[in-house]
């Protein structure tokens, strides 16, 4: 009964869009029927509500209500408004790869002088030559409505053995108002190569209540290196609901670091697999949430096979009526014997009326394993707070160390000084502006 | 001139008065001495005075300067120049060492109207300081007393009062917890910060510490008085006779 409901109050709304949208989307003949096939998997569904037990604290037939129609795409002075834009949010020495209101900007973007075995093309223009959209193998929803309304995204592969220079940038740009914009890209890492990837979300000033639904699909394969680095810093008033979907070869090593900062309404869900054996995979989230924002970081790690290593770090500052969601699996397939999997996730409260929500979860199926989870909420350490002001700190800086040594313990995680910098610099603004 | 004026104090915690009408008048220049027995109520009078957090002012003042000391924040106390000496000072995981002090430096000196310290004058006399202390430069690159041991900790407590160069410090109990070579290295370090312009209180179970810091003052406190003034002598006659006078006659 829900359901019908569902159709009523958004489902008509989003089905015209669909409809309207069709023409715009990239893709013929066997894309296409894709398209229609997952957007009838997202329309029986409808937009996930707090039934849905993956969706509990985040129900978004409350918190998004509807789905908008697609952005425009970007003119001439779109394309100029986001010059800026994609200046600030600009990591040092990077390959930047520009998406403004999900259409990929090539004159934004670095493509000029890639290094050897770094090959880039945006999805229009591989759909355009026949390719199939990146596969996502989930049944999530939001992951269906994003493979039938992506109308642009990147497509980077680096070769067997390639240790690139400077990190690849994804950088999305939000110039439009009360417009959604839908990508997926892909990035596959050869055996052997050191990847480090950076994706950033921003948005022009002036841009407001847009919803970003985004979708990277990243298969890595084995003895790479990878460090994949996501800051979310959208609009305050947006919507930005994306999914990682990471394969892992064998003696691989990952180490991923999320940052969100921005919107009204996130939800970042990472998918990781480890397929391969001996791999080492380390997880770290930080939400820095205030005012009514809801931050919600959902992780399944999924260990298919044996001998894997998993490290889940998660840190999440929640102020005034701010509500963060942290839901962290650890599936241990029976195959995956001497699986080390741990999580650990810890909530700062600064408000009586924020809100955090800790939800971990261990499914496993094989006998021989070490796995762990805790988890934390509490406020700020009195006899801290009043040792620091005792030293002449007033009670914002006194906080404001010590919430950076909170949020710290997961920014380490990041190797690149220069990245880890970029990082405690975003959070030492958003320390600022509590003022 | 008189320092701090401790003036008829009366400090509650929950529902049990802790200080029942304290007085105390510390004139710049001068160490005084608070001994008594555990319970008397020495560390609520040097927490009051630094100014934390769940105790209750019921009655009486506390003149810093000549100013109301009550009436101001913590922060605003020490860029006043009140300085605690923590008992137990904490461990501040994540938070370098000289990351701190810097920032708590520059924030009094904020306060006050002073410019900051250019990062290599910060520098030296951190190191200068730290050497005089016996304190090694990897143990200012730690967090805040993290994995430090006890002496380490009051040691890094001397170094702080050293830097911000407070004009009134308070010692509680200094020497637990410390061995007397430890005991020595902080006594000296806070030898060297006696000066005329600056007043020390010295809280200690203890006639021992007295040894090295050597009071022009001795106050007793029994139950949440100052039962007994006198000089120097009047430790080494407690050492002798113990408190159990006091408690009667409080």
């Amino acid at each position: 009964m829900n359901v019908a409901l569902a159709k009523t109050e958004t489902g008509r709304a989003v089905s015209e869009t669909f409809a309207m949208a069709r023409s715009r989307l990239p893709g013929a003949g066997k894309v296409a029927d894709a398209r229609r096939k997952a957007f009838e998997s997202y329309e029986r569904a409808g937009l996930p509500t707090r039934r849905i037990e993956d969706w509990k604290y985040t129900d978004l037939r409350v918190l998004m209500r509807e789905v908008l129609p697609l952005a425009a795409v970007p003119d001439q002075s779109a394309l100029a408004k986001a010059v800026d834009a994609v200046k600030a949010a600009a990591v040092e020495n990077a390959c930047r790869l520009v998406l403004v209101d999900g259409t990929f900007a090539p004159k934004l973007s670095d493509l000029g002088g890639l290094d050897k075995g770094l090959r880039v093309q945006s999805l229009r223009e591989t759909l355009d030559a026949g390719a199939d959209l990146p596969a996502a193998a989930t049944d999530d929803v939001m992951v269906s409505l994003n493979a039938a309304m992506a109308t642009d995204g990147v497509i980077v592969s680096v070769d067997d053995g390639v240790a690139l220079t400077k990190p690849v940038q994804i950088v999305h740009v939000a110039t439009a108002s009360s417009a959604s914009v839908f990508t997926r890209s892909r990035v596959q890492v050869g055996k052997g190569a050191r990847v480090t990837l950076v994706e950033s979300f921003a948005a022009v000033s002036g841009a407001k209540s847009y919803q970003v639904n985004d979708a990277v699909i990243v298969s890595i394969g084995d003895e790479a290196d990878v460090a994949h680095i996501r800051l979310m810093d959208d609009a305050t008033d947006a919507v930005n609901i994306s999914s990682g979907l990471v394969t892992v070869g064998a003696k691989s090593k990952v180490n991923f670091l999320g940052l969100t900062s921005g919107g009204r309404v996130s939800r970042y869900q990472g998918f990781i697999t480890l397929a391969g054996e001996g791999s080492d995979l380390s997880v770290n989230g930080v939400n820095l949430l205030k005012e009514s924002q809801h931050g919600d970081t959902t992780l399944v790690v999924d260990h298919a096979v044996p001998n894997c290593t998993s490290r889940e770090v998660f840190r999440a500052v929640v102020d005034d009526r701010a509500h963060s969601v942290f839901q962290g699996k650890i599936i241990v397939r029976p195959d995956a014997q001497k699986t080390d999997g741990k999580m650990m996730t810890r909530a700062l409260l600064l408000s009586d009326d924020a809100e955090a929500d800790n939800k971990p979860e261990l499914e496993i199926f094989a006998d021989d394993v070490t796995c762990g989870h805790g988890a934390a909420i509490g406020a700020l350490d009195e006899s801290l707070l009043f040792y620091l002001r005792a030293r002449g700190l007033s009670e914002k800086e006194a906080q404001a160390l010590l919430i950076q040594a909170f949020v710290g313990e997961a920014i380490e995680s990041i190797a690149d000084d220069g990245l880890r910098d970029a990082v405690v610099a975003i959070a030492e603004r958003w320390l600022a502006a509590r003022g | 001139m008189a320092l701090l004026e401790v003036k008829n104090l009366q400090v509650r915690v929950d529902d049990r008065e802790i200080l029942h009408g304290l007085s105390l008048t510390v004139n710049e220049g001068e160490v005084h001495a608070i001994m008594g027995p555990n319970g008397s109520g020495k560390s609520t009078l040097s927490h009051v005075i630094a100014g934390k957090p769940g105790y209750e002012v019921t009655g009486g003042e506390i003149l810093f300067k000549g100013e109301d000391l009550l009436g101001m924040a913590p922060d605003e106390r020490a860029a006043k120049g009140v300085f605690l000496a923590f008992q137990y000072p904490v461990e501040i995981p994540g938070v370098a060492t000289m990351n701190f002090l810097r920032t708590a430096l520059n924030a009094q000196r904020k306060a006050r109207g002073e410019s900051e310290f250019s990062t290599p004058d910060f520098l030296k006399k951190v190191r200068d300081v730290a050497k005089s202390l016996n304190i090694p430069q990897d143990m200012l690159k730690r967090g805040v007393n993290v994995g430090f041991s006890g002496g380490e900790k009051k040691r890094n407590e001397v170094l702080q009062m050293a830097l911000f160069e407070p004009s009134l410090c308070i010692l509680d109990e200094m020497d637990s917890g410390l061995d007397i070579d430890a005991l020595r290295i902080a006594a000296d370090g806070v030898n060297a910060l006696r000066s005329k312009d600056r007043a020390m209180v010295v809280i200690t179970h203890y006639q021992r510490l007295l040894n090295y810091i050597v009071p022009d003052v001795v106050h007793v406190m029994s139950k949440g008085r100052v039962v007994k003034s006198g000089g120097k002598d009047l430790a080494l006659e407690l050492e002798a006779s113990g408190y159990a006078q006091f408690e009667d006659a409080a």
